[in-house]
């Protein structure tokens, strides 16, 4: 099917910002729904708040949820119990899902809640101006750490397999194909699976990191990427400055 | 010896007032449960988990109550009667998805076992200082509906009620208890009319009223093809964020408060006991209205002439009931455990002298304190 059909023509383009990874994951996202050949008329996709939560919301032609700031696996939950017939997808950011969020993530793998979390990773709040997130990388800048992160970040996928996560996987929007298939992949996990999307904001945390070209952000994408087993993240000796990618089962 | 029997109901049990939440919510047709322990409300809580599963409903414990309100209005969207129970510090936790469930229409009940606060304060010890909490808590502007039981009998029907007004008017809607009435035990007749509002099934109509009328539309579900569009941001009556625009967030805001203030005279519902010539007039709710119940028996028998409003429920407020009897009587007094939250209320339309009996410290009002004050002249 044409991809144009699963999206909300009234509303389009979208509000992303030039070079925003958001869509790169939008569109990796509904081929995968297409290619599955998965009913859109009942899937239920639920949001939390920030640029990441707008992908469905409104652009999607489905049910969409967009809810409360790093709630939208809470609402999902409600949703997916009381009608298990639904296949219930949640897309939101970094910030949203693991940083405001952490909670309602880890409880839901815990649960092995029969959704698909999807997470859009650009490692900064973009909607509120480019604040740390629990997703930065030690050192980098951003408005609220204009010093650099003092901290260190979450692996996320690390945290929900030590959960037990059935099915986690991570690649970045500079690997479009490899997401799509890891999207697909987690759309037929009966039980919680988890994508983690590595993708950029170039307005952001491009701008206050020396990479406004989106291209430059891409590059750094493919440069911080290497291929890693579940074992090696959950054991997290990535090398400095790298990131596994892969899935993780 | 036929005359005996017909006075003990064969329907009627000696349970206490959270066991009559959990009956009421039940034969109203909740079939969804989520929820997060809190005394003195997790009674409820513990029942749920035991009867929901028996009833065809879904019972969950999440992780917290941010996450039990967000599960409730998740499951009311999919098609549930949904329901969650608290007390104040986790209602507290709950406001911001109580304003999402106000800006979307989401039918849900709310049940506040009230305690004595503020924060953790007397868990166990009784309070009703959440008058102003489920009324203005959330951020923004719009009406609420809080119904105030006081007895468990009626704990009983207007969780019940919760329920029909929750669908009629598409929002959430709070049941008000604490901790006298959640563990007092008297006898209920569950044999009572309960009316269960269904939700048509409807398509292709806007989910957020069309924009002539302001009345709610008939709550829509997922999974039915409607390709709902659910925000919490301003929306149009389809549903589509319209942020930055005057007239969308206007009518929004208007759609929200006037459902309610429309039938503000319906729903404020009271109940007046020797009004008619008292010379002073106690007001009180919940369990302080049968303390002062008591004392106006009290006052009666001393030949003081004396009265009692109650209000069923707070919100919306009975300004109508409350000015007429503001002009009748020769002064209010109001009965209520906080420090005047109701009072205040009261004071805005009456137009005679108000007083109040208020007491903070997870204690009953005794009628004696009431009587004290009747007295006074
Ligand atoms: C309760 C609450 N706190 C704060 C905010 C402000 N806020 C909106 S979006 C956002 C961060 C979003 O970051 P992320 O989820 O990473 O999405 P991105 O914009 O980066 O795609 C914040 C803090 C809010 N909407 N609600
Ligand atoms: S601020 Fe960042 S995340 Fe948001 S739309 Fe712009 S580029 Fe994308
Ligand atoms: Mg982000």
């Amino acid at each position: 099917m044409d991809i144009g059909e699963y999206l909300r023509q009234e509303v389009m383009p979208t509000p992303f910002c030039k070079g925003c990874g958001h869509g790169i994951l939008m569109h990796a996202i509904l081929v995968a729904i297409d290619e599955l050949g998965i009913d859109f008329g009942n899937m239920l996709f639920v949001s939390g708040i920030g640029c990441a939560a707008w992908i469905p919301s409104p652009h999607f032609a489905a049910d969409t949820l967009h809810t409360t700031h790093g709630r939208p696996i809470a609402f999902a939950t409600g949703a997916k119990l009381f009608n298990p017939e639904l296949d219930v997808v949640v897309i939101s950011g970094d910030g949203d899902l693991v940083s405001i969020g952490g909670n309602h993530l880890i409880h839901a793998v815990r649960r092995d809640l029969d959704v698909t979390v999807i997470m859009a990773n650009n490692r900064v709040y973009g909607m509120t101006g480019g604040q740390l997130a629990s997703t930065t990388p030690h050192d980098r800048i951003t408005a609220t750490t204009p010093g650099g992160n003092p901290e260190r970040d979450f692996d996320t996928c690390r945290l929900v397999l030590a959960c037990g996560a059935g099915y986690a996987a991570r690649y970045s929007v500079a690997e479009p194909v490899n997401l799509r298939r890891v999207i697909k992949n987690a759309l037929q996990h009966k039980g919680f699976s988890f994508v983690e999307a590595m993708t950029i904001c170039p307005t952001q945390y491009g701008r206050m990191n020396k990479m406004p070209v989106p291209s430059q952000m891409i590059e750094e994408l493919k440069s911080l990427c290497i291929s890693g087993t579940r074992a090696q993240v959950m054991a997290g000796d990535a090398p400095e400055g790298k990131v596994y990618v892969g899935e993780f089962i | 010896m036929n005359d005996e029997k017909k006075k003990v109901k064969p329907t009627g049990r000696m349970m206490d007032g959270n066991t009559a939440c959990v009956e009421g919510a039940l034969r109203a047709g909740c079939n969804f449960y989520a929820g997060y322990p809190i005394t003195p409300s997790s009674e409820i809580m513990n029942l749920m988990a035991r009867r929901m599963p028996s009833a065809g409903g879904v019972f969950i414990q999440m992780e917290d109550e941010i996450a039990s309100i967000a599960a409730v209005i998740g499951a009311s969207w999919a098609g549930a009667r949904a329901v969650t129970a608290t007390s104040g510090p986790g209602l507290t936790l709950m406001l911001e998805n109580i304003g999402y469930a106000l800006a979307t229409e989401t039918p849900c009940v709310i049940i506040d076992v009230q305690r004595c606060g503020p924060s953790t304060g007397q868990a166990t010890r009784p309070g009703q200082g959440d008058v102003m909490q489920v009324r203005f808590g959330a951020s923004g502007d719009y009406e609420t509906i809080a119904l105030a039981p006081w007895s468990v009998q009626e704990v009983y029907e207007m969780t019940g009620r919760a329920f029909s007004l929750a669908e009629r008017y598409r929002m959430p809607v709070f049941l008000l208890t604490d901790e006298l009435l959640a563990h007092l035990r008297e006898v209920v007749d569950l044999d009572t009319d309960v009316e269960i509002v269904e939700r048509p099934e409807v398509h292709g109509v806007p989910p957020f009223g069309d924009t002539r009328t302001n009345a709610p539309t008939p709550m829509p579900r997922f999974g039915t093809g409607e390709k709902l569009l659910v925000t919490g941001s301003a929306h149009d009556e389809w549903g589509y964020r319209r942020t930055t625009d005057p007239a969308v967030q206007r009518r929004l805001t208007e759609r929200i408060a006037s459902k309610v203030i429309k039938d503000r005279v319906e729903l404020a519902e009271v109940e007046e006991f020797h009004t008619d010539d008292a010379e002073v007039i106690l007001v009180s709710f919940g369990f302080s209205a049968r303390s002062s119940h008591a004392a106006m028996r009290l006052a009666r028998d001393a030949g003081m002439k004396a009265g009692l409003l109650r209000l069923k429920a707070l919100w919306p407020f009975p300004r109508e009931a409350v000015r007429r009897l503001g002009s009748s009587a020769e002064r209010l007094v109001v009965v209520e455990m906080n420090r005047g939250m109701l009072r205040r209320e009261v004071e805005r339309v009456a137009s005679c002298p108000v007083q109040g009996v208020h007491k903070t410290e997870g204690e009953p009002i005794h009628p004696r304190e009431i009587l004290d004050v009747i007295q006074q002249r």
